[in-house]
């Protein structure tokens, strides 16, 4: 599929073009910090083409919850004599535009834990009805907490339907989908031109200058380094700064344990059964029936989602548990940082 | 790092059946066994059976209040209906102590791998089951009385706090009386009524005869009674991968995705609920 332009100033009449179409979320100014001036951003859906911004560097939640939302109702029933328990298969067309790329990668390893085995159609319907356009990262969007080149999620190959690059006055598009490809139609495109090409070429050549790697080893031994640091005290000494407030896990881009309760109407006519988040880092997530808790200890809880991370969700799916993002850093009231804790653990083999 | 693409067809997963809805079942039989056990037998309504195998589990809803994960204590061989002996524990569970003949239930599953029983064919059998630990041994008890004559020495231990607390009395009466197996059962603490063995469960351990070379054991029980009786085992001369056991969590979907269940790299729900003590441990946190 041949590559195209936009010009930014068609931009706004392309978002409005798709919102016209179907639901379209994106980076939003959220508010501006008091202490320093920086703008904060967040994803939403957009309610003006205007309020979509493209040169956002990070966000509290990404893209996931359009997908994977904070609490999904799975089942609808009646209470009383003959329940009838019924799906809620809840969906409608929706473009998420402007997901960097370590979210795009984050989002193939939920594609990848809700479609294996047995396929879970709540997730996998939103996905299918989901048009991502990723936007091409310049530069890192923080120097401290990000680590996506380590864990190579910075140059995703596919995941998404479409690719847009800053090119200053230009946004170059490139699409991967019969789905990207529709979406080129909505707007003010032109074939992308050689100097177009060159531009592109000079941006990935700078992009490639730009980041720098943090870990001190390459990723594809971090599986092997958290097993032989299974045994060291250094979860006990990580963990003591640990609150176990779960902050991590609501804000991680790959995780998708959950809990599941029931929401029932007031009338007591009728219940669904309804997922949310849940969280490894809580004390109760292992605890059962008999009262047994198997990981009691916070540091055995910590070492778990670090294990996660690192080490299960990759064999389990093929995919990384950990795109690098830090998220999960910039949330902890701990500082706990989770490319930190994979240097130590090298450096404590 | 090399990233494998898995093979995942989005558009056939979005089409596919939701695992979550449970489907609806009667309650052909319901007993209170202990203070805190009920019995249920339960038959599929849509004529489709279960078609569960020794060792797999259900999730049980009760509609309105939840669902929660019950070993399913019978065997295929007693026919289409299944067994569950469920504990008041939580919620859920706790309900059910009201639920009677007639009521309606929904159940997910059956979940989970299954007792190897096929291995066990032609050798001797040595069951070790401690308080509600015998509700998922009894699917596999069942199973090998049932086809006796393919095993080798059966040997059935059952042990429980209190007489008053033990469940199956009398199917443990009938078994005790069987000429093709030993049974024994033990209390820690007797009532005056009780004249059986008294003492925890690895006394009865020391009293059997085991041909260590051709013997499967296979020990449910609470975790303190699990190490202990494996250290029996072990002591024995029983291989560790002959050492089967089942474990116990609060799982929530049933289908690897929840992550309640997960022991390390291993999903109790996919991959377990039985192991043999060879993979246990390793994980660890497994008991």
């Amino acid at each position: 599929m041949l590559p195209h332009v936009l010009k930014k100033s068609d931009l706004g009449a392309w978002v409005g073009a798709l919102m016209a179409e179907q639901r379209v979320a994106g980076p939003v100014r959220r508010e501006t910090a008091p202490n320093d001036g920086r703008e904060l951003f967040g994803w939403d859906y957009l309610a003006e083409p205007g309020d979509l911004r493209l040169d956002y560097d990070v966000t509290v939640l990404g893209p996931k919850k359009f997908l994977w939302p904070p609490r999904q109702r799975l089942v609808s029933y009646r209470l009383g004599g003959d329940p009838k328990p019924e799906p809620i298969l809840e969906h409608e067309p929706q473009v998420l535009l402007g997901v960097h790329p370590c979210d795009i990668t984050a989002i193939g390893t939920l594609d990848a834990a809700f479609g294996k085995d047995i396929p879970d159609p709540h997730y996998l319907a939103r996905r299918a009805d989901t048009v991502l356009v990723g936007i091409d990262c310049a530069g890192p969007c923080d120097e401290d907490t990000s680590f996506c080149l380590d864990m190579g999620s910075l140059y995703p190959e596919s995941g998404y339907d479409m690719m847009l690059t800053d090119l200053g006055e230009a946004y170059f598009v490139e699409t991967k989908t019969a789905k990207g490809q529709a979406l080129v139609e909505a707007g003010k495109m032109k074939p992308a031109a050689k100097a177009d090409l060159e531009a592109r070429q000079a941006f990935t050549g700078k992009k490639r200058g730009a980041f720098r790697t943090k870990l001190p080893f390459e990723v594809k031994y971090l599986p092997e380094i958290l097993d032989a640091s299974y045994d060291s005290l250094v979860w006990e000494a990580i963990a003591r700064q640990c609150f176990s407030c779960g902050a991590c896990n609501t804000t991680c881009p790959t995780c998708y344990c959950f809990d599941v309760y029931e929401d029932v109407a007031m009338d007591l006519t009728k219940g669904c059964r309804v997922r949310r988040y849940d969280s490894c880092q809580l004390d109760p997530f292992a605890t059962v029936a008999g009262g047994e808790n198997f990981r009691e200890h916070r540091w055995s809880r910590l070492r778990h989602r670090m294990f996660r991370k690192g080490k299960f969700i990759l064999e389990q799916t093929g995919r990384p548990g950990c795109v690098g993002c830090g998220r999960c850093e910039r949330a902890c009231v701990a500082h706990i940082s989770i490319k930190e804790t994979f240097v130590q653990i090298a450096g404590s083999r | 790092m090399t990233v494998s693409q898995a093979e995942i067809d989005i558009e056939k997963g979005a089409a596919a059946p939701s695992p979550y809805v449970p489907r609806m079942a009667r309650i052909v039989a319901a007993e209170q066994m202990t203070e805190t056990e009920r019995f249920f037998r339960l038959e599929m309504e849509d004529g489709v059976p279960l078609g569960h195998q020794p060792g797999q589990f259900v999730g049980v809803t009760v509609f309105g209040l939840g669902e929660a994960p019950i070993s399913i204590c019978s065997s295929p061989t007693q026919g289409d209906a299944f067994e569950l002996t469920v504990r008041s524990a939580g919620m859920v569970t706790g309900a059910l102590m009201k639920h009677k003949q007639g009521d309606r239930l929904g159940i997910r599953g059956p979940f989970g791998n299954h007792f190897g029983y096929e291995a066990m064919k032609g050798q001797d059998v040595l069951f070790v089951a401690g308080g509600l630990g015998l509700a998922p041994t009894r699917s596999l008890i069942r199973y090998v009385l049932d086809g006796r004559k393919d095993y080798g020495q059966v040997t059935i231990l059952v042990g429980a706090r209190e007489p008053k607390l033990l469940l199956f009395r009398d199917e443990l009466e009938a078994w005790t009386k069987r000429k093709d197996a030993d049974c024994r059962v033990t209390v820690d603490r007797p009532d005056p009524s009780w004249k059986g063995n008294v003492g925890v469960i690895t006394r009865l351990f020391r009293q059997v005869k085991v041909n260590a070379a051709r013997t499967f054991a296979v020990i449910v029980g609470p975790p303190v009674m699990f190490k202990f009786t494996v250290l029996e085992a072990l002591a024995g001369g029983i291989p560790e991968h002959r050492i089967i056991c089942s474990l116990e969590r609060h799982m929530k979907c049933g289908i690897g995705k929840c992550g309640h269940c997960q022991i390390r790299g291993t999903y109790v729900c996919r991959d377990g609920p039985v192991f043999t003590y060879e993979q246990v441990k390793r994980l660890r946190e497994g008991i």
